[in-house]
């Protein structure tokens, strides 16, 4: 008997020791960051950094400015998530929850998913030899071979899947009787849709849309492959731009000495990276489990 | 009356074409990739080492280095990553303050950016723990990485364990570390499973959090060991994706769909292992 309640205490241990890790990845994070930032900012004063307009570490005269860096990534999250995932994967969550037969949904569902199973480097690939070129002949023949544009389309498709599996579930969890009770009053199903279900599924929704935002903020490689790497603060979306994402991709694909100034500007840009994925994740995560409450 | 119905026949057939619209837009890129990439597939491709000639180039280097570094984050991640699961969903007092953050950092890793994993990798093992751009930094890396992915996946499996079995378990006098062990991870398996096979693939395509610990040299050689330097599939892609030569491009298709072909059977396999799941 002795023995076996020794292995039951053994084993609990053996399990906090693994549990230490995920708790210990957090901190290392946030010491790593924190550190390698604040040697960056003994450099470069805290505001030249976030309010500066010019971003050019890698040539004279240097500055490090990086809202340039910032309004890139926001185009592609305004564009990406706004203009083509919220209402592409509204529609298909509508489509799969509302309307679909329980068979056609059971081929649909996985079939889209398969979307969030494609590695980044793959949608990259896809934009700069697929949709710029399409883009080009179709509509805008002055585009460039790196753009923000297509940049933004391929981060709006690779999210659909996400956006649509978790309003899926925000609609789905809406109470029968709720919908029952329109449809007796009269109302078609497209009323009931728009005026019961989409109005008490909402905060889940907008959770939906700030978790995909915080995706898109941190994407990377699509963009990095699609959408160049010129730094500009007002974007013009058929020329190349720099999110923060691809700026340290640059970096690490170059030969800056680890320690120098500019390997610093990666932490200090992954810094800010993470800080706006954080309140993104804590507001997002928040929300969902508030509603689920609710409801 | 009639503007009414209109309205939700219109309303009806838009959800239908975008749903359709985003079916097409997966078969148009693999389609794409696929009439790219197919004439450059062939058995030198894959025993091929990295080439400045698009004809002699191959994918040797990249597989060797994805099989290494796939095998070394699957032994980190998926025990500590189950142990962890277990832990939060059998042995910590779920209303307590310490499990509620022990939960939201979980969230939040699961939604940290790759790239940030890729610097948390650069600053820690590449230079503090001087592993230098090694397969064991990378393997670790990308185990941190997926570790959240598993543990919620494998919380949601243990959750869905009936107490019956458990109540079972103690009532002939198993042990607490004999029901987690020998009762519910087992019945929790398929689950569990799903969650780890779709993390590992997840693992498989990452390139940015490798870029960034430095997996970005020319390498024509095979590893050896865990202390060397590598390259992975998706960087080899990314290699070519980057010339600016159509040569190259297909050849960054014909990477491609060897990567897409091994992902979409781990996806297939995940779903073949959710269904039958469900109809137990």
């Amino acid at each position: 008997m002795k023995i076996s309640q020794r292995i039951d205490h053994a084993f609990k241990y053996a399990l906090v020791i693994c549990l230490s890790v995920s708790v210990l990845t957090t901190l290392f994070t946030i010491v790593m960051m924190a550190g390698e930032s604040a040697s960056f900012f003994k450099h470069i004063g805290l505001d030249d950094f976030i309010f500066g307009t010019q971003w050019t570490p890698l040539f004279s005269p240097q500055s490090f400015g990086v809202l340039p860096l910032v309004a890139g990534t926001f185009f592609i999250v305004i564009v990406g998530v706004l203009i083509f995932a919220l209402p592409l994967g509204l529609m298909v969550a509508i489509f799969l929850s509302e309307f679909a037969s329980l068979h056609l949904r059971n081929i649909l569902k996985p079939t889209i998913e398969v979307l969030a199973g494609i590695p980044t480097v793959v949608y990259g690939y896809f934009a700069l030899t697929f949709i710029t070129p399409r883009l080009r002949f179709f509509i805008f023949d002055d585009i460039q071979v790196f753009n923000a544009l297509s940049g933004a389309i391929v981060v709006g498709i690779m999210l659909i899947p996400m956006i649509s599996s978790l309003c899926d579930d925000a609609l789905s969890a809406v109470p029968l009787e709720l919908r029952q009770g329109g449809h007796a009053l009269g109302a078609t199903q497209f009323e009931v849709i728009t005026q019961i279900i989409l109005p008490i599924a909402s905060p889940r929704i907008i959770a939906a849309v700030i978790l995909a935002v915080s995706r898109a903020v941190g994407e990377t490689m699509a963009v990095t492959i699609a959408a160049g790497a010129t730094p500009s603060l007002f974007v013009n979306p058929l020329e190349s731009i720099q999110t923060m994402t691809s700026y340290i991709i640059q970096v690490s694909l170059g030969d800056a000495p680890s320690g120098g100034l500019i390997y610093q500007t990666c932490f200090a840009v992954g810094a800010l990276l993470f800080l706006i994925t954080l309140v993104f994740n804590i507001i997002g995560t928040k929300m969902l489990h508030k509603s689920k409450m609710v409801l | 009356m009639i503007l009414r119905k209109l309205k939700q026949h219109l309303f009806k057939y838009l959800c239908l074409g975008v749903t359709i619209l985003s079916v097409l837009i997966l078969f148009t890129l693999i389609f794409h990739i696929f009439m790219t990439g197919k004439d450059w597939l062939s058995l030198d491709f894959l025993n091929n080492y990295p080439s400045r000639h698009p004809t002699q180039a191959g994918l040797k280097s990249a597989l060797h280095g994805s099989i290494w570094v796939v095998v070394l984050t699957a032994a980190i991640s998926i025990p500590v990553g189950v142990a962890t699961a277990t832990f939060l969903e059998e042995y910590a007092p779920k209303k307590s303050k310490i499990f509620y953050w022990f939960q939201v950092n979980i969230a939040n890793l699961a939604g940290m950016p790759s790239i940030v994993y890729g610097l948390l990798g650069l600053a820690f093992f590449v230079r503090t723990m001087g592993l230098d751009r090694s397969i064991l930094a990378g393997g670790i890396t990308l185990a941190l990485l997926i570790m959240p992915m598993i543990i919620i996946a494998s919380q949601g499996a243990i959750a869905s364990i009936p107490l019956s079995i458990r109540e079972a378990a103690y009532a002939v006098g198993a042990r607490k570390w004999q029901v987690v062990l020998f009762q519910i991870i087992p019945s929790a398996l398929p689950g569990i499973l799903t969650g780890i096979i779709l993390s590992i693939s997840r693992a498989m395509g990452e390139t940015a959090p490798l870029i960034m610990i430095g997996a970005v040299g020319f390498i024509a050689f095979v590893p050896e060991s865990v202390h060397d330097p590598f390259t992975v599939l998706p960087i080899q892609i990314f290699h070519w994706v980057s010339r600016p030569q159509a040569d190259f491009h297909s050849l960054a298709a014909a990477g491609i769909i060897v990567l897409l072909a091994v992902l979409l059977s781990m996806n297939l396999l995940a779903i073949i292992i959710r269904r039958q799941r469900h109809k137990l």
